[in-house]
């Protein structure tokens, strides 16, 4: 678990592309520290009798089978689409 | 100075579902653009996911066909990232618990490239995996002038993940282990594995470092290859490259280039400044996978894999074990020749004229197996014309190219071309009294005890005959005849 010395908000803030000023970033700093500090209550907790999980509920195996099914046509998929030409979504020209 | 080559793949594999991975759109490809699309893998707000079965299933078998560690427990968890092929801003994907660890693909003599089948530096060698993860793929993007355009039929469909150890040594090998993989992955029915059409899909880590030196020289990863060929020629470039750098005495550093298989040079696409920080963490939409029940219901559809057909080949039809490897190679070429050699007396002399007269027409017509004229049952009826003595070697030939021209039985084409052979023994006779009285020198010869005459007097038979006669029988006639 991240100790509050570990966070950092403006590289957390550049990996979810939002921008914050030097005073916001100093804020959330602060806020999102102390709710760390709260979780690290948690390292006091013995959880040696405990079997790891990755889900909230031990639920498993929830499929569906392999059938498919239309559901928007291509102008449907489109309607909400800013830019758009030949059935394809126009974005900012992206080359990694 | 030598150098040591260290070779890893990263292959992407497009698993053969009809729907999608968790989503039910269908998987088709060439379909217009973003018809195949809902609120799930368009990343509409509120839109759950649900993991597709088959696809599951799929990679199990995947995973049994090439001696994986199957996980008792496996999750699928988020990786985080923008970039418009991905609406969600995040990849489903698998991080600490794949579907299947370990595991290996032996490679095989006739899955090097044919110029180098003669010089394979490590005979039966087997290239170890570190996993196979099962993940969604991500949109098509076109690049155009000043934008980008995107097509989401793509996304979601099911992809399947495949990582080699850094323990491929040579181009070759590269091209071998994705030949191998290839094949497994169609005898196993859970992909096409055409990579010209991007269903199998590779990123190369290469590394050059002087033989003393222990640890690996930097890793440059190759992108953009389409074909297996392509993959050789790229990396026999850049080892090329980096040597030459090195002997320069250039410095290397970890970057990812790209491959123009036009000019057959790669490029540098970017330099590794900052590690990826991908932040992953367990789905929480999707709840893990237990691989128990999956595993019977994939035992069950593991099919015979190419080197256990092999054997039985050998063993149950007598071919040569190198006629039987190049009949396993190629699955559809292996049903064909199980379907002919079904009824065959000789099912050896099936696999010659497949292996021969077949795939050379088939190759001179730029056909393939699956689209071949002659159906596997009228080849073997053909190979029992010839058995039976009905038609001689040289006129089944004959009938062969009229039966791949025109589809036609091989029956058919010998009553219209009256071109059966004649085994009836009292016409034969006839032909041989005629032959021996019309050349008393010759007949004189041979009973005086020169052998060669009876090959005169046998011509003779075939002419007055008009090649119709079974030359077997009429040597073996005249020379009762002559020593009578």
């Amino acid at each position: 678990m991240a100790k509050t010395a570990d966070l950092d908000v403006a590289y957390v803030a550049k990996l979810a592309r939002i921008n914050l000023t030097e005073a916001e970033t100093q804020l959330f700093q602060k806020q999102l520290g102390s709710v760390l500090e709260y979780v690290e209550k948690l390292r006091g907790v013995d959880v040696s009798q405990v079997e790891a999980s990755a889900h909230a509920v031990p639920m498993f195996d929830v499929f569906r089978e392999d059938e498919p099914r239309d559901w928007f046509t291509a102008k449907e998929a489109l309607s909400n689409a800013p830019r758009q030409a030949n059935n394809l979504f126009i974005v900012t020209k992206v080359i990694e | 100075m030598s150098y040591i080559t260290t070779i890893g793949l990263e292959v992407h594999v497009q698993l053969k579902t009809r729907s999608k991975m968790f989503c039910a759109c269908p998987v088709e490809f060439g379909a217009e653009p973003n018809s195949h699309t809902c609120p799930t893998c368009l990343g509409l707000p509120g839109a759950l996911p649900v993991m597709n079965h088959e696809a599951v299933r799929m990679t199990v078998i995947t995973g049994l066909m090439l001696g994986c560690d199957i996980a008792p427990t496996s999750k699928f968890d988020r990786k985080n990232y923008f970039y418009p092929d991905m609406p969600k801003n995040y990849q489903i994907s698998q991080y600490d618990m794949p579907l299947c660890e370990n595991g290996s693909v032996p490679l095989h003599d006739l899955a090097y490239p044919k110029d180098a089948q003669k010089t394979i530096a490590t005979p039966d060698k087997e290239v170890h995996l570190v996993r196979i993860h099962l993940e969604e793929d991500v949109a098509k993007s076109f690049h155009f002038e000043s934008s980008t355009g995107i097509d989401f039929n793509r996304a979601g469909t099911p992809l399947m993940e495949i990582v080699t150890q850094p323990a491929i040594n040579s181009p070759e090998e590269a091209f071998a282990f994705l030949t191998s993989l290839k094949q497994l992955l169609i005898y196993g029915a859970v992909s096409d594995a055409d990579m010209e059409k991007g269903q199998l899909r590779c990123d190369c880590n290469v590394s050059v470092r002087p033989e003393a030196q222990a640890e690996l020289g930097a890793k440059i990863e190759i992108k953009n290859m389409n074909s297996i060929s392509g993959v050789r020629r790229a990396l026999a470039y850049e080892i090329q490259r980096q040597t030459g750098a090195l002997e320069r005495g250039e410095k290397l550093r970890q970057e990812t280039r790209g491959w123009d298989d036009a000019i057959g040079e790669t490029f540098l696409m970017r330099t590794k400044e900052s590690a990826h920080d991908y932040r992953y963490f367990p789905d929480p939409d999707l709840v893990p996978v237990k691989s128990e029940m999956l595993l019977e219901e994939a035992r069950a559809r593991i099919p015979e894999l190419p080197r256990a057909k092999r054997t039985r080949f050998v063993e149950q039809y007598q071919v040569s074990s190198y006629d039987a490897d190049v009949l396993a190679d190629d699955l559809e070429l292996a049903r064909y020749f199980e379907t002919a050699a079904n009824g065959a007396k000789k099912p050896k002399n099936v696999a010659n004229w497949i292996l021969n007269d077949l795939q050379s027409a088939l190759s001179s017509a730029s056909k393939t197996i699956s689209d071949c004229p002659i159906p596997p049952e009228a080849l073997d009826e053909l190979v029992n014309l010839i058995e039976s003595g009905k038609i001689s070697g040289k006129q089944a030939k004959e009938v062969f190219a009229e039966m791949f021209a025109s589809g036609k039985p091989a029956t058919k084409i010998v009553k219209e071309k009256g071109i059966e052979q004649l085994s009836d023994t009292g016409e034969i006779e006839a032909f041989c009294d005629q032959a021996i009285t019309a050349n008393p020198k010759p007949a004189a010869d041979f009973k005086a005890g020169n052998a060669a005459s009876l090959n005169f007097l046998k011509g003779q038979v075939m002419k007055l005959s008009k090649g119709k006669a079974n030359p077997q029988l009429a040597g073996e006639i005249l020379e009762r005849k002559l020593k009578g």
